[in-house]
Formats: structure tokens, sequence, C-alpha cells
């Protein structure tokens, strides 16, 4: 499998900030930002089909999000997740000393995984912590 | 029947608009109807109505279920937890009112704290460049009515503030600028073609992160000299081109956001966005704003400067004087670096927009969320608590990104026996003296507030 290197930028948008006004845990938040963007030339080269999970790797996390083409238009060598928590799981906390984390801007690999599940909100916050039982609290 | 109130102020995003309508039931408990509102305010409003919206603040049990206690109980864990705690971190503030903050600042004094707000992760290194460098910013109704020359610099209003461009920057139609759209030029720089840089006459799509190179090259060009071809893959007759315009603007507005302050330069970013400004002024008339988030994210800056000297990352740690030191005591790195032994989320989500290692590292220590709703923080929390939702049953002043105050209305009665943000922290903070044995200070800035229900009665006991 081919692994992509890309530049992932992580920001707002109109569909993370209307769902997440009907709560994290609905539905609509996990499908507005549980997705990654890209340009249809890097999806051809590491063969990613549209709508197919791929798993999102950085210096320090990881995470299986749904790849689309870019809402956007995002130049080859882009990706964006919207902000969130599936964004948050692969955000190096790095400040630069300014006190605000490199949301974007920083390297990621990109691989097909077509066989993986997403995770919903609340797996994978509960999931960091320890918190995650089957089933929800 | 159904009552038609206007003028409301929408709580969700920096554009704080204050020309909603709503439309809510005849006992003043639903909300029937939002107008004016984009989907996101219009999401908010309606998300009030939620029967399972949170009426007792939950506690976390040894099995990890949460459970059900009341208030007075709540109050007494958050007061004791942070005492308790050397240096707790409260850190939010993104969604209450200006009432709300200056009540968190006495808690924050009591008990040693740490007192962040969202600008951290966010317009924080703006802050830092505006120490450096000055804000030579005007008002939303300036850039209406004199603006014809917009500049978007690494900020997406369409999805942000939906409604900014056709209220303040793009559409509206003002004083100077009575062709609306017509006469205004916008420049976008971005490294995507976001809807808003679908809207501009110039598209300067820069390679992403070289925001410096950029604003620096605009500034060579400014004084006349000579620049490479390319510049942060930009074409230089592109650049001249834009920097034409803008000084031949008869008054030219740069908003900059999260594409200058999450990427590499943070603050330095905003240094050479704010030079740009002020070289410009040479020529022409330019000012510049920071694209604000929330509807009430300038409130903290302007409350905490006022009372502590310092907009954010406030370490009171010391118990003899206010300190600031982004990079030090700033709520991401306070937290990798486990300095913070007691963590409050209020009014904010940290558990959905930190990044995850700086949860887990929180998560180490009592972790208490002050929320309205349930959110990822609520449910990792220790203890939540919940409140009543300014803008929406709370009235309250907040700051729009431009710092002009605005006073929000309730338009729905809270729910029975929820406290509002600033009598939740007023009843902590009554609870803090009890258990330090120590009298309270009640500085108030209006006699009518809530509680204590007879300040000066308290005040001369």
């Amino acid at each position: 499998m081919t692994k992509l290197n890309l530049n992932m930028i992580t920001q707002r948008s109109v569909e993370e900030g209307a769902a997440m006004e009907k709560g994290k845990t609905n539905p609509d938040y996990f499908e507005a930002c549980s997705i990654i963007e890209m340009n249809p030339e890097d999806m051809k080269k590491a063969g990613i089909w549209v709508n197919s999970n791929v798993r999102v790797t950085s210096e320090c996390g990881t995470v299986v999000v749904k790849c689309i083409h870019a809402t956007q238009y995002c130049p080859p060598g882009l990706a964006h997740i919207r902000q969130g928590v599936w964004a948050n799981q692969v955000v190096p906390p790095r400040t630069q000393s300014t006190g605000t984390p490199q949301y974007s801007g920083f390297p990621v690999t990109v691989e097909p995984a077509f066989t993986e599940e997403r995770k919903t909100a609340l797996q994978l916050v509960q999931g960091a912590v320890g918190l995650w039982k089957k089933g929800g609290n | 029947m159904p009552k038609l109130i206007t003028q409301v102020g929408c709580p969700y995003c920096g554009s704080s608009c204050d020309d909603i309508e709503v439309i809510v039931s005849d006992d003043n408990k639903k909300i029937l109807e939002v107008h004016n509102a984009c989907i996101i305010g219009t999401n908010l409003f309606m998300h009030a109505n939620d029967p399972t919206r949170p009426k007792l603040p939950r506690m976390r049990q040894a099995d990890g279920s949460m459970k059900e206690i009341a208030y007075p109980e709540a109050i007494d864990f958050m007061a004791k937890t942070m005492l308790a705690a050397k240096k707790p971190l409260i850190y939010g503030f993104g969604s209450t009112n200006c009432e709300g903050m200056a009540a968190v600042a006495r808690i924050a004094e009591k008990s040693g704290a740490v007192l962040d707000n969202c600008a951290t992760i966010c317009h924080g290194p703006s802050f830092l460049a505006m120490f450096d460098n000055g804000y030579p910013s005007c008002t939303l109704g300036e850039a209406k009515n004199r603006a014809d020359v917009v500049v978007f610099w690494g900020c997406n209003p369409m999805h942000a503030h939906p409604r900014h461009t056709s209220r303040y920057s793009i559409f509206p139609r003002g004083y100077f600028t009575s062709k609306g759209q017509m006469q205004r030029t916008i420049l976008s720089v971005d490294p995507r073609q976001t809807d808003t840089a679908k809207l501009a006459d110039i598209h300067l799509m820069l390679d992403q992160g070289h925001d410096y190179e950029l604003f620096d090259a605009f500034r060579t060009v400014l004084k006349g000299y000579d620049i490479p071809d390319v510049v942060a893959g930009i074409k230089k007759e592109t650049i001249v081109k834009a920097v034409d315009i803008m000084k031949k603007a008869r008054f030219c507005m740069i908003f900059f956001g999260m594409g200058c302050t999450h990427t590499d330069g943070r603050n330095h970013n905003i240094d050479a966005a704010i030079s740009l400004t002020r070289d410009l002024n040479n020529y022409t008339k330019c000012s510049i704003m920071a694209m604000r988030g929330h509807y009430n994210i300038a409130g903290p800056g302007q409350v905490w400067s006022w009372i502590f000297g310092f907009p954010y990352c406030i370490d009171l740690s010391k118990g003899t004087h206010a300190h600031m030191n982004p990079g030090e005591t700033s709520s991401v790195d306070l937290a990798m670096r486990d300095e913070v032994d007691c963590f409050v989320n209020i009014g904010a989500d940290a558990g959905a927009h930190f990044p995850i290692q700086a949860v887990q590292h929180l998560k180490k220590h009592p972790f208490i969320t002050v929320d309205p709703n349930f959110n990822m923080a609520s449910e990792i929390a220790d203890l939540h608590i919940p409140v009543r939702i300014a803008g929406v049953d709370e009235p309250g002043v907040v700051y729009r990104m431009d710092n002009v105050p605005i006073q929000f209305k309730a338009v729905i009665d809270g729910l029975p026996g929820v406290p509002s943000d600033e009598e939740l922290f007023d009843m902590v903070y009554e609870r803090m003296c009890e258990l330090t044995n120590t009298q309270p200070v009640w500085i108030a800035a209006k006699e009518d507030r809530k509680h204590p229900a007879n300040i000066s009665a308290v005040n001369e006991a």
C-alpha cells in the first residue's frame, strides 16, 4: 500500500459549526468532522477511493477518517480535516512558545484503510482517557 | 400566543449579529422560530429546546458512570477541589457573558489558579503581536461604511462567520460604500480555494505556512523595492497588482484569522500584518482586525485586562500579583508539562478542541466541566455542572470581535433551578470563603446583581 506524505491543516467549516450546535454526539457532527478532504490527484496516487476510509498518522497520533474530494479546493500535497475531535487526534501539541498548538501545517502520512471503521467522538475522547465502555456511559 | 422578540443577539461567532428575531412560545419556555440567523445560530437557539438538556450536576462514580447530584454538593466539591489543588487551571469562556468572566476571576484569585481563555488556542499569537507592534484597528461599522478594499488573510468567514460578509465586509451598502459589493474589491489569501476565496476578485493561493514571506513581499513592494519572481508560490505580478489595489484604496481593511495564527510563524505573521497596515497608512487609510471566533471571546480580554492587566494566560498562583507568559502559563503548555493539578473547563470544550495528548495529561487530575450542554469535556469530567445558556436563557454583556460591547438578552426562561455562570461562580466563591474562614470581597459593577441578593448588606456586615 502506498503511503502519502501530505501537509495537514485543520480549520473550521460551516457544516462542522452547524452540527456542533446540535451536539457533539449528534450523527451530523460525526459525518461533518470525521472526514479528510484531499486533492483527487493525491487520492489517485495512493489508490484511495472517494468515500473510503483512510488512516492519517502524524508525529503524535493516528486516526481513521473518511476520504472525500475537497469541498473547497485543496492543491495537491495539502489535506484538510475539519476542526474537531478527529482532527485533534493528530494535531501536535507543540506551540512554538505561544500557547497555540500546531493546528495547521504539520506533516502527516495518509494510507488506505478500507477495512477499518471510523470511531465515534465519544469513543475517541473517552478512549484516550480510559473511560470508554462499549455502549457508552 | 407566540411572541416575537426582535434585536436578539446571536451567541455563536465573533460577528455577534444583533438583528436576530426569535419567536417564542406563550409560556416563554420554547423557541419556535429563529429569523435572520445563519444555520449555526439557528441550530444553537433550537438546541436550547432539547428536552435532554442537563438540569442537575453529574458526578462521576467509582465505576465510571455519572450520577446526578444536587447543586450545593457540586458547589462544595468544586470549591474544595480547587482549594486543595496547588495550581488549578481554569480554561474556556468562549461562550459565557462578561458577568460570568468577572465572577470567575474571584474564584481564580482565591484558589491561586491559572486563568486562561480560548484565545490561547486561537488568537493568542495575535495578542502577542499586538503587545509588540500595536493594533491599528477600527469597528466593524467603519469597515462597512468606509472600506472599499477588503483583504481576507488566512480566514474564511463564509464558513466560520457566515453573516460577516453580508453584515460588515463584502455585501452591505454603507455610508461611503453605497454600491455595496460593486464598490468593493476583495482580496483573499488562502492556501485553499475556500468559499470566501471564490467571492474574491483576486485569490492569492499561497503555499501553506508561508504567510510571513508573503507579508514581507507585500511590504517590500509597497516600499518600492524589487522582489523575486515567485514568493510563497505567488507570482511577482500578482503581488504587485494586489499591493497596487491596496495602495490605491480609499480605505483598506485587512481581516486575518486562524490561517495566520495556527501555522508556523504564529505571532510573527501577525506582526508582519500589523506592520503592513502601518506602512499602508503612509499612502491611504488602512485598518486591521482579528476575526475572533466566538461571540464574546473578546470579552475575557477586556474583563481580565481590566481586573488583572492581562488578557489571557494569567497565572495567579503566586498570590501576590498576576503573571503572564504564553508558552509558560498557557493551557496547552501547562498541560503538556503536567504543571497543573486540577482542570476547570467553562463554556468551551477542551475535550474536543485541545490536541488529544493535552487532554490525556489534564485528565490525570480532577476535571470539572461547567457547560449548559453535553460535550466531550463533560463526558470525561469528574463533575459536570450545567448552567444557563448566555444569550438564550441568560442575558449579559458581550464584546464583539471589534471590542464593541453589546447587551445580549434572554429570549426564554431558564431551566428551573439551573443557575447562570455568574451565580454559580459567586456561590463557589462564597463556599471557598466559608472553607477558608475569610470574608468575601464583593466589588460589583451593578447593584441589581442576582447573587448575593443584597450586596450592600453583605459588604457592611
